[in-house]
């Protein structure tokens, strides 16, 4: 029963221990994430339902390709792809730290003589001399190097970068931990956001997924907020001036922008958006037409107020921010009811872009908007990611692991120096463990630098 | 004289750079040949000095910024490090015919930003989400990759015609490099290439943290760039398998290079943001 489980286990092993499944899983991975960039993800499903019909809506519910990235058959996949990385790495890791580590690296002279590339050089001066010329050059361009008499001569060892043999291992460790820092800040970490209306403050914000609201155990005031703009019109900055209040009393005071969040008790918050808020007061115009004088009034909204020469009374009811006229928007507007001393209220529209728009209408009185405070709120982003530094490290490892893997090389030199008569010959014989076709060239480059010593 | 006239022109020479590489190994001349490589040379001088000029354009417009911010600009240094990277590749390998293959791929890049009607050479600010540092490195990271890519799909398409031509009998395809070199140079490029993807990917997640807090979103051009990474990491550990070489590897090349493309240019007709405006 012991043995049927332990080569149960080891048949498990072996099976996450080929290669041939990462490359199914890698590719498994590409092919599946495009179907989540062809449906767009997270959207409601009455949008769904009228996009796709009932039918497809069914079967891509099914399937989870709503919100695929977060599905069980992805997430399994992801967990495959690491289950197959650190057994697989395990599994070699043994080898190499033998080669790696070994006190002594051993050379092979026949092995260099019969498998490697070469070059020959045939010198005037006897092996003793040449051993004596060549090992401060090969030991000073290697890291390791040493020398053994043969029968007819001298023959230098050496080596260099034995260590990148375990760059992979780096690459792979780092998708590891991106993978761990992921899973730490979807456990621990928050993703929120938050609107703040100007000279006020917030305590808790609101969390996206699943959608509630958080308390916070400080206090955020948003002080000012600013927009500017270029020529053209297109935004140049947003930014909000937030102070950190703990118990009332401030402790942090940061203006932010896009791309220069604050950052407080590992909570971010960053610029994301903002919007006009309801003014609370209006400086209207009013134009008569009889005397041709105009008067400006400070009201609330919705406070009565008496328009001059008699003209009735005046209120404002609404502000919209992007007011729809005739399908399309003109901006700004305020609305109000006009109420004559006789006769029925008249509803007034005030552009604020258009001050004469109100003169369409012919009345006695014309009202426009002369000025209002303009208010807006800022929308923050708020989120918290404890992974985070996980990942980073993940990405300075994958960077620096791929860098060793793909250009650093475990590079062995054999130098044979064997006397003929009054000559030597010398044998340049090299190998590396990666990139191959690149040796002949070194060699030619060390055995240059020879014989320009010799 | 303003960038984009000074690009339009580098179009024509890098257009007539590519000719004589194609004449060069056609007509199996020396002449065009090194004819070719000045002409791409010269080509890569005014696109240079066509990328620098926009730069002190922009800050005499007051809305500097390096150009690397729209897909006009980034398709200029698209072409710009597709040519770097073939002349280094020339001047190592000591073979022209590469370029009858690479080059092309440059002067397309340049003839559409300099011609499609859909894209805008006009020097715009900067919206606040683009004004990162972050950026600048992820734009640089991403285009040296793809261009190490680009050149890699020509040369499996190389490779796979040389490889069809066992006995050598064509005469076209005598000149060209072993198979053994092109596989080799092929993988040589799609390692460079795969380390500036990352490099690439990596920037752009610590650039989307730094804006919005999250460094990665799920969003198609995020995706689809990690397919494309997804690709050449198969790639990678496909050839390290026995039986997988050569063809096969070729074949995923070019596949990979398509996954390039989508993510540059086919992402804009998916559903979504990201597009450089977002
Ligand atoms: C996204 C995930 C992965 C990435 C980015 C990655 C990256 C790499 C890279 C860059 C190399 C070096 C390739 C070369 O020398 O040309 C490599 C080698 C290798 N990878 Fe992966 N890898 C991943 C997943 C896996 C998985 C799941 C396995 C599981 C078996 C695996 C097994 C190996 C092996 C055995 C090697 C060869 C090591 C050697 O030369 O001894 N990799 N990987």
């Amino acid at each position: 029963m012991r043995r049927y489980l332990l080569d149960y286990l080891n048949s498990i092993w072996k099976f996450f221990t080929r290669i041939m499944l990462s490359v199914i899983l890698l590719l498994s991975l590409a092919v599946t994430s495009i179907v989540g960039t062809l449906i767009p993800q997270n959207e409601s499903p009455a949008a769904y339902f009228q996009e796709y019909g009932e039918f497809l809506y069914r079967i891509f519910d099914v399937f989870d390709f709503f919100d695929m990235y977060n599905s069980w058959w992805f997430q399994l996949l992801i967990v495959l792809l690491a289950v197959n990385i650190v057994v697989c790495s395990i599994d070699r890791l043994k080898a190499t730290w033998k080669i790696v580590f070994a006190k002594n690296p051993i050379f092979n002279l026949s092995r260099f003589k019969n498998h490697a590339d070469k070059e020959n050089l045939v010198e005037e001066r006897s092996p003793e001399q040449l051993k004596d010329i060549y090992e401060p050059l090969i030991s000073k361009s290697f890291g390791y190097a040493r020398t053994e008499q043969t029968d007819k001569g001298f023959c230098i060892f050496a080596e260099k970068w034995r260590w990148t043999r375990l760059g992979v291992y780096g690459v792979h460790l780092s998708i590891v931990l991106l993978l761990i820092g992921s899973l730490i800040g979807s456990i621990f970490g928050f993703d929120g956001y938050v609107n703040i209306p100007e000279g006020e403050s917030v305590n808790s914000i609101r969390i996206r997924n699943p959608a509630q609201s958080k308390a916070l155990d400080f206090e955020v005031l948003c002080e000012d907020f600013d927009v500017s703009f270029y020529d053209s019109g297109a935004p140049k900055e947003f930014r909000s001036s937030l102070t950190i209040l703990e118990n009332g009393k401030p402790v942090l005071k940061k203006d932010i922008i896009v791309n220069d969040p604050l950052r407080y008790k590992g909570i971010n918050m960053f610029q994301s958006s903002y919007g006009p808020l309801p003014p609370k007061e209006v400086t209207l115009s009013f134009k008569s037409k009889k005397t041709g004088k105009a008067y400006q009034k400070k009201v609330l909204m919705g406070q009565q107020i008496d328009i001059p020469e008699a003209g009735g009374r005046f209120v404002i009811k609404d502000f919209d921010n992007a007011f729809q006229f005739r399908g399309r928007s003109i901006g700004e507007a305020f609305s109000g009811f006009l109420m004559p001393d006789n006769g029925r209220p008249i509803e007034i529209l005030l552009p604020v872009r258009f001050p004469d728009f109100d003169q369409g209408r012919k009345g006695n009185v014309a009202v426009s908007v002369a000025d209002y405070d303009r208010r807006y709120y800022t929308g923050l982003q708020v989120t918290k990611d404890p992974g985070v530094w996980v990942v980073y490290a993940g990405f300075i490892l994958l960077i620096v692991g791929c860098y060793i893997t793909f250009f650093m090389s475990h590079q062995r030199l054999c130098i044979d120096i064997v006397k003929k008569g009054e000559k030597s010959i010398v044998m340049v014989a090299g190998t590396a463990n990666k990139n191959k076709l690149g040796v002949p060239n070194r060699l030619k480059k060390i055995s240059k630098k020879l014989t320009k010593l010799a | 004289m303003n960038s984009s006239f000074l690009l339009s022109i580098t179009t024509f020479v890098y257009g007539l750079a590519a000719f004589l590489y194609i004449a060069s190994w056609v007509f199996k001349k020396e002449l065009p040949g090194r004819l070719a490589t000045w002409t791409a040379i010269v080509g890569l001088a005014g696109n240079t000095a066509g990328i620098i000029l926009r730069w002190i354009e922009s800050y005499s417009l007051g809305i500097g910024h390096a150009p690397l911010s729209n897909l006009y600009e980034s398709l200029v240094f698209f072409a710009w490090t597709i040519i770097v990277v073939y002349l280094v590749i020339e001047r190592k390998y000591e073979n022209r015919i590469i370029g009858a293959f690479t080059t092309p791929l440059a002067f397309l890049a340049l003839a559409y930003a300099s011609l499609s009607p859909n894209i805008s050479d006009r020097i715009q600010p900067l919206l606040p989400a683009l004004k990162s540092n972050w950026l600048i490195a992820h734009v640089i990271a991403c285009f040296i990759g793809y261009a190490a890519f680009a050149m890699a799909f020509g040369i499996s398409w190389m490779y796979l015609f040389k490889q069809r031509d066992t006995e050598g009998k064509s005469r076209l395809l005598a000149p060209f490099p072993k198979p053994v070199i092109l596989d080799d140079l092929n993988h040589q490029l799609i390692m460079f290439g795969f380390l500036f993807l990352t490099v690439g990917i990596i920037t752009g997640a610590v650039w989307a943290n730094s804006a919005w807090g999250r460094y990665w979103g799920w969003d198609p051009k995020e995706t689809w760039s990690l397919i494309t990474w997804f690709i050449y990491a198969t790639l990678l550990h496909a050839r390290m398998m026995r039986g997988w070489h050569g063809k096969r590897i070729a074949y995923l090349s070019i596949i990979g290079f398509v996954a390039v493309l989508f993510t540059y240019f086919g992402v804009n007709y998916l559903p979504g943001l990201h597009s450089y405006g977002a």
